[in-house]
């Protein structure tokens, strides 16, 4: 099962953009209108798939400290590490030139409308953190690496693909004129950032090491409504615990 | 007599304000945002920053008419793929619980967007003095959005400067603490880094009008 609880915090817990802000400079530049998010999103899924798992065949193979084993026994004591950079970033720009020349082959109008954005997704920092942080949480094996990089890639796709929609609506919204634009993505992405530390205490008993401060309130934190019965006053509503989510009132019979 | 013209000067000061990297051309926002909760993390990577930007656009500028047109990202991503090398483990060596706390951040500074969009639209384009003052500007550019949403948030989220309590002592309750100020610990979290990034582009396009966009 760690396969889905992996999946579940990569998408939601760890989610790329709103847990630690990767792909950002992409994702407010692409997020105007649904459908180029969507196109963006989904090349972002594919990339993330490919590369992770690759590099993380690197990574036990050629870069850890000891992964030089398989060589020779003199070679084990040899720590590349230091090149981690650099061959992740090698193996990223190879894999989108593949993913390009395929996608140009196999679907030519996704490629006509992607555009730029296709080999750009090579420096967006969305795949290189995928990578990095696949290598710094001690990933143990490939297909947890795979389910990783599937599961990041689908919480970037949600995030991209919940601003363009939400900034395609605020269109018709008041914003103040120094806002328009970036400054009110910026809070707007901040505020389903803050939304999304709810998310926090979904796979309760695992090793989350940051207690969130300020928690939304969750369905399962209110109390069962219950209703003060006043004997004098009949024809007075009680209404429960304002901050219910539905706000019933409840109407005292005789 | 100065040491810059008044046009080279102009490639310093105009990136602070006026066409700065993080609020007017979008670019760099991913670091920006996940390290700032300490003002000394914020300096630090403003540092790096600088360094790989004003050297990688010096390296860039002296290769620029030797670079085939075909490659060039390629070789792009080489020189500051090598450059972030050197800069991680000079920090790892110098300064290592903050190579820990700044941990993956430092190796995206090679997919730092400010870092290529320089390269490209500069670097590329025009000689190596110029291309490292440049560096230096767009750089200082970025650093001071960094510390100025690293100072608030360490200020308000923890009540100290670079690691010195500057508002009093919390569990002495001396200075502020003893009127009953509390730290706001949500600012320490990172939803707030994009908050305050967002306020400082209200301020900036409020004083500046022509920044607006419809």
């Amino acid at each position: 099962m760690e396969h889905v609880e992996l999946f579940l915090k990569s998408i939601f817990i760890d989610n790329m953009v709103f847990a630690t802000f990767l792909g950002m400079c992409s994702y407010l530049a692409v997020s105007k209108k649904v459908t180029t998010a969507v196109g963006l999103g989904a090349a972002v899924i594919f990339v993330l798939a490919i590369t992770v798992p690759l590099n993380w065949l690197l990574d036990q193979y050629l870069l850890q400290p000891g992964a030089l084993k398989w060589l020779g026994d003199d070679y084990a004591d040899y720590d590349l590490s230091f090149l981690s950079f650099i061959m992740f970033i090698a193996t990223i720009a190879t894999m989108v030139q593949l993913v390009e020349i395929v996608v140009e082959k196999f679907s030519p109008s996704l490629y006509n409308s992607l555009g730029i954005f296709l080999p750009l997704i090579a420096v967006n920092c969305a795949i290189l953190g995928g990578s990095l942080f696949m290598q710094s949480r001690e990933i143990p094996s490939l297909g947890l690496a795979t389910t990783y990089g599937v599961g990041s890639g689908i919480g970037w796709f949600l995030a991209i693909l919940a601003i363009a929609a939400i900034r395609e609506k605020i269109r018709y919204s008041n914003v103040p004129p120094a806002l328009r634009g970036l400054g009110i993505t910026f809070i707007i992405t901040g505020l389903m950032a803050i939304g999304f530390m709810s998310f926090g205490g979904m796979l309760t008993g695992g090793d989350e090491p940051e207690v969130t401060k300020g928690t939304n309130v969750q369905e399962g934190d209110q109390e069962p409504p219950q209703v003060k019965l006043k004997e004098n006053d009949s024809n007075t509503n009680t209404v429960v615990s304002k901050d219910l989510s539905m706000a019933n009132s409840i109407k005292v019979n005789e | 007599m100065g040491l810059l013209s008044k046009k080279d000067a102009k490639l310093i000061t105009d990136p602070l304000a006026d066409n700065n990297p993080i609020t007017i051309q979008v670019l760099g926002i991913c670091s920006a945002l996940a390290i700032t909760a300490q003002l000394k993390a914020s300096i630090v990577m403003a540092l790096s920053v600088m360094a790989v930007l004003a050297i990688g656009n010096v390296v860039i500028s002296l290769m620029r008419n030797i670079i085939p047109s075909k490659i060039r990202i390629i070789v792009q991503l080489v020189v500051v793929a090598a450059l972030v090398i050197v800069v991680d483990q000079i920090l790892k060596a110098f300064s290592y619980e903050l190579s820990k706390t700044l941990s993956v951040f430092v190796g995206l500074i090679i997919t730092n967007c400010i870092i290529m969009g320089r390269f490209e639209a500069f670097a590329l384009a025009n000689g190596p003095w110029r291309s490292f003052l440049d560096g230096i500007g767009n750089a200082a550019g970025y650093g001071l959005i960094l510390v100025i949403v690293g100072f608030f948030r360490e200020l308000l989220g923890s009540g100290t400067l670079l690691g010195f309590p500057v508002l009093g002592d919390p569990i002495e309750k001396t200075g502020l603490y003893s009127i009953g100020y509390e730290n706001n610990g949500f600012m320490l979290l990172s939803p707030m880094a994009l908050i305050v990034v967002g306020i400082i582009i209200w301020v900036q396009r409020s004083r500046n009008k022509e920044l607006i966009e419809d």
